[in-house]
């Protein structure tokens, strides 16, 4: 059994009770993956299944065999950061930024969902393509990542800023 | 005590009225209030980079050889005692190392509590940790389990077989009004106010408003959950924490665990969070006593569980207030009394009656907070404890008043407006809340506000807008010390084992020692979040940027002596006093004669020294004891509430501030937009709901506790006079608790003008309104 992680190959845990949250901070020290209720209620442990969201702390990490994991850390260079990244320093989308890569990963997939025209509770045409992303369309799209400090008009703007393609 | 000290602090405020203000700190302003480049900058965090990356390493991320993990066990009886305790089959689970219970765990003292006596107190609780099998609330800790894996921990711990005998507990607010105490002082301030009568004023008065507000237990919530990763090495201690009181939890383990302080190191680089929460509690306790059974490093992260079940957050409150004016408004009588949950053993008074001490001024007042003692997990500070909750009471009463007499709120509070301190008598050193109305009403359109209330529907939603001031004391914690270390390249290094929770901490004092030493922001490193280094005070009351401040200010004078000594007389500044020059553009520079100057480079060269270290301790805060210091804020809110479900929509939220210079435009506004979210919190969906039979929590979890989420949350605007303050370092106040004050009475009192219908019951949740 392998999992892939961000372009590398690792072998599925022994003990099937290990979640890929902990598999992720426990075993394999990328620790960017954050924890903050181990229930699936905070949003802090997202990473991208096959690009998809997820949240690692409900998914076990056996059932990632051949699946392919990005993280955080999968994300971007310190030259080079990915335009999310960039953006949520300049909105300054975080605080403390615990919460911040659990941000920045659920904000990428949720991009790509509004892109493939995967309707949410706000929008108000379920068969036509949005032509512009609105706040409330991210604001809707985003609520199952919580951030305590109130980071969250900049953490909508630095997304809008990204999704329109604007730059600093 | 509390007795002993308003003697105290009585005494030292009356000397201090006598003394000539140019004696003390904050007697001449800061000259950098007038001469700042880099403050008040919109810098980006410095720490940014490694946040959106990940790689900022929090407490429970440090890697260590042949770590270990541990599971905690939880009471779920609220009084009584074990009486029998079966850890057999958890011992011989697969990988378990140790399990702890009151039986093993080392015999240790008790954690002084807060106390603004004794700044090295840092507890939370004085119930002893597992030291016997005594229950003294729900929740409490009693068994640790320690495992190779998490897994096999938290197993083993659903193994622990163990029996209670439960005896009757005080678990209801209502049954501990009876026997409520009366403190003798609440932080600083004596309790009992009693200016005139204030009971026959109102009742006398031509206008009154007499009503109780109710608020609930909140918990602090921060993301990242406590932890601790902890190791020993021999019989010398250190310890990853999430805290928000580096030096001080160090002091206090090194007591506890009886070692020397230099046996003990606490570092923590970042906190997840603390908003109050991340102090010293039993969790770090019982982590490091069972590494020294286990004689290996240990992690502890709590689940989100045990953070509510072990660590308090805001007491739940019963205030009363009147409030009685004349023909003309102006206020005759100000009462606010009430009740507020603080067992004997916690630390925190809940002080919601300092707002109405300052606020406004009066013919009459009474004021008196009652604490209710229930067994129950301890109290503690949560972001502007008292003053939030406070607030929300007095502003709704004032919103009262106003509806009453038929007057526009933001005029009634106007009438009122103190010249001086209404119950002291002292200066403020600088207040402009009418101005933040003016500015703040103005670009909110409150003119378009329709008095009458219930008056504005568009289809289902009726539309209402309030507002209410908001208010927090200033602060500057004594004995904060700074290191500075000047190379000959002209780089500086500023170390202090302060705290960064998110509020921009290094990227601020960066920004502060780049103008105060005359260095670019480039040439500055500030290292922090570690015991090793000199100790600053704990981050609270809104006080850490000025305590590092007046610690920097300190470190700069003493710089400059130093490298006037070394200057010597064959320097273009010899003889020149420390008053006669100032650090600008990597040189001493004349004051009178700015062509008159020595580079430090040069300084330093012909000295032969490669660098110099200074280490300075901040001045006395003997300001705050001078002058009436408050931050304040008019907060405004524009609101929908659906007249079919009853469910608010917050479609506007301004805060309009008078916080003193504002050093960093981008970090603080994101400091006042995060407060006034908690706020939102506060006002629309936060409770920690209490079991009053069982005594116990049970919503403890972030489903079933509701915290704003993105779509709850509008569009903030955030504004500010940008006045400095006189008195205090770079004439900045604190900015980190005042943006949750004022904001549910601004909520509340925008719902009144929606819908008619006043709640004086927080949360506004939609079965209040139907």
């Amino acid at each position: 059994m392998a999992i892939r992680i961000n372009e590398r190959e690792f072998a599925a845990p022994n003990d099937p009770r290990v979640s890929l949250l902990d598999l992720l901070r426990e075993e394999l020290h990328l620790t960017g993956t954050k924890v903050g209720c181990n229930q699936g209620a905070c949003g802090a442990c997202t990473v991208l299944v096959d690009g998809e969201r997820v949240l690692s702390c409900l998914t076990l990490a056996v059932q990632m065999d051949g699946r392919s994991v990005t993280t955080i850390e999968g994300l971007g260079s310190p030259e080079t950061p990915h335009p999310l990244q960039a953006a949520f320093i300049e909105r300054d989308g975080f605080q403390c930024g615990y919460c911040t890569p659990g941000q920045i990963c659920s904000a990428l997939a949720m991009l790509r969902e509004i892109e493939s025209g995967m309707p949410s509770y706000v929008t108000d045409d379920l068969a036509g393509q949005a032509s512009d992303i609105s706040m409330d369309e991210v604001r809707e799209r985003m609520s199952g990542n919580l951030c305590r400090c109130g980071a969250h008009n900049g953490i909508v703007e630095a997304i809008l800023q990204v999704a329109r393609g604007q730059t600093a | 005590m509390t007795r002993m000290q308003n003697v105290i602090i009585d005494s030292v405020r009356t000397v201090l009225g006598w003394v000539p203000e140019q004696w003390l700190p904050g007697g001449r302003p800061d000259p950098l209030i007038a001469r700042r480049a880099a403050i008040g900058q919109q810098a980006s965090r410095l720490d940014g980079p490694v946040k959106v990356r990940g790689e900022a390493r929090f407490a429970a991320e440090v890697p260590m050889e042949k770590l270990c993990y541990a599971a905690l066990a939880h009471s779920p009886i609220t009084r009584g005692k074990i009486v029998r305790l079966e850890t057999a089959s958890a011992e011989s689970a697969p990988g378990v190392v140790l399990v702890m219970t009151h039986r093993n765990m080392p015999r240790i003292g008790t954690v002084p509590l807060i106390a603004v006596t004794d700044l090295s107190a840092v507890g939370n609780s004085s119930v002893p940790i597992m030291q016997d099998p005594e229950i003294r609330y729900n929740g409490q800790v009693v068994a640790l389990v320690l495992a190779e894996t998490q897994e096999q921990a938290d197993h083993a711990a659903t193994l622990l077989d163990i029996e209670y005998m439960s005896e009757p507990a005080k678990s209801r607010f209502e049954d501990g009004k009876a026997d409520a105490r009366i403190p003798a002082s609440i932080l600083i301030e004596r309790n009992r106010v009693s200016v005139g009568n204030a009971e026959r004023e109102l009742a006398q008065a031509r206008h009154s408003v007499d009503n109780v507000y109710k608020t609930p237990g909140q918990n602090h919530n921060a993301i990242e959950l406590h932890a601790v990763t902890v190791a020993w090495d021999d019989d010398s201690l250190e310890v990853h924490d999430s805290t928000q009181m580096v030096a001080p939890s160090a002091n206090a383990l090194a007591k506890l665990f009886g070692l020397k302080k230099e046996q003990v190191r606490v570092l923590s680089p970042y906190v997840g969070g603390g908003f109050g929460g991340k102090g010293l509690w039993d969790h770090q306790i019982v982590a490091i006593a069972a590494a020294r059974l286990a004689r290996r490093p240990v992690r502890l992260r709590l689940s989100r569980e045990s953070v509510y079940r072990m660590v308090g957050g805001r007491a739940p409150s019963e205030q009363r207030v009147a409030l009685g004016a004349d023909v003309d408004g102006r206020l005759t009588s100000l009462i606010h009394t009430g009740y507020s949950v603080m067992p004997p053993y916690s630390a925190c008074p809940e002080q919601y009656s300092l707002t109405s001490r300052a606020l406004y001024r009066s013919k009459s007042f009474e004021i008196l907070q009652r604490h209710i003692d229930l067994d129950i997990v301890p109290n503690t500070f949560m972001r502007a404890p008292g003053e939030a909750i406070g607030t929300f009471a007095l502003e709704s009463a004032v919103d009262e008043l106003a509806h009453e007499m038929g007057i526009d709120p933001i005029e009634l509070r106007r009438l009122n407006e103190p010249d001086i301190h209404p119950l002291s008598g002292t200066a403020f050193s600088q207040r402009a809340l009418s101005q933040a109305y003016e500015d703040g009403a103005k670009r909110f359109g409150w003119e378009r506000r329709q008095a009458a209330p219930g008056t504005r529907r568009e289809g289902e939603w009726l539309i209402g807008m309030g507002c209410a001031s908001g208010s927090f004391p200033y602060a500057r914690m004594p004995s904060a010390a700074i290191r500075v270390k000047l190379t000959r390249q002209g780089t500086a290094t500023i170390s202090c084992s302060a705290q960064e929770m998110g509020m921009g901490t290094a990227t601020v004092q960066v920004q502060h020692a780049s103008d105060r030493l005359g260095l670019p922001l480039d040439a500055i490193a500030f290292e922090m979040g570690d015991s090793a280094l000199p100790p600053a005070p704990m981050a609270g009351g809104s006080s850490q940027t000025a305590s590092l401040s007046g610690a920097i200010i300190a470190a700069a004078d003493k710089l400059t002596l130093e490298l006037l000594r070394l200057a010597g007389n064959d320097s273009p500044i010899a003889g020149l006093r420390a008053g006669e020059v100032r650090l600008d553009d990597k040189a001493v520079v004349s004051i009178a004669e700015p062509e008159r100057r020595e580079s430090f480079q040069s300084i330093l060269a012909r000295a032969a020294r490669e660098e110099i270290t200074i280490t300075a301790t901040g001045s006395a805060p003997l300001e705050l004891l001078k002058f009436a210091m408050h931050s304040s804020s008019a907060i405004f809110c524009a609101l929908r509430v659906s007249a079919v479900t009853g469910e608010i929509r917050v479609d506007r939220l301004l805060g309009s501030f008078d916080c003193g210079t504002i050093l960093n435009p981008k970090t603080a506004t994101s400091q006042f937009k995060g407060g006034m979210i908690m706020g939102l919190g506060l006002a629309l969906m936060e409770e920690t709901l209490f079991d009053e039979r069982s005594g116990r929590i049970m919503n403890p979890s972030l489903a079933d506790y509701h915290i704003p989420c993105h779509l709850d949350v509008p569009e903030i605007e955030v504004m500010w006079t940008g006045i400095p303050d006189p008195r205090s370092p770079l004439g900045a106040r604190g900015i980190g608790e005042i943006g949750i004050t004022g904001v549910a009475a601004a909520v509340a009192n925008a719902v009144f003008n929606a819908t008619g219908k006043r709640i004086r019951d927080l949360p506004i949740t939609l079965d209040k309104l139907l």
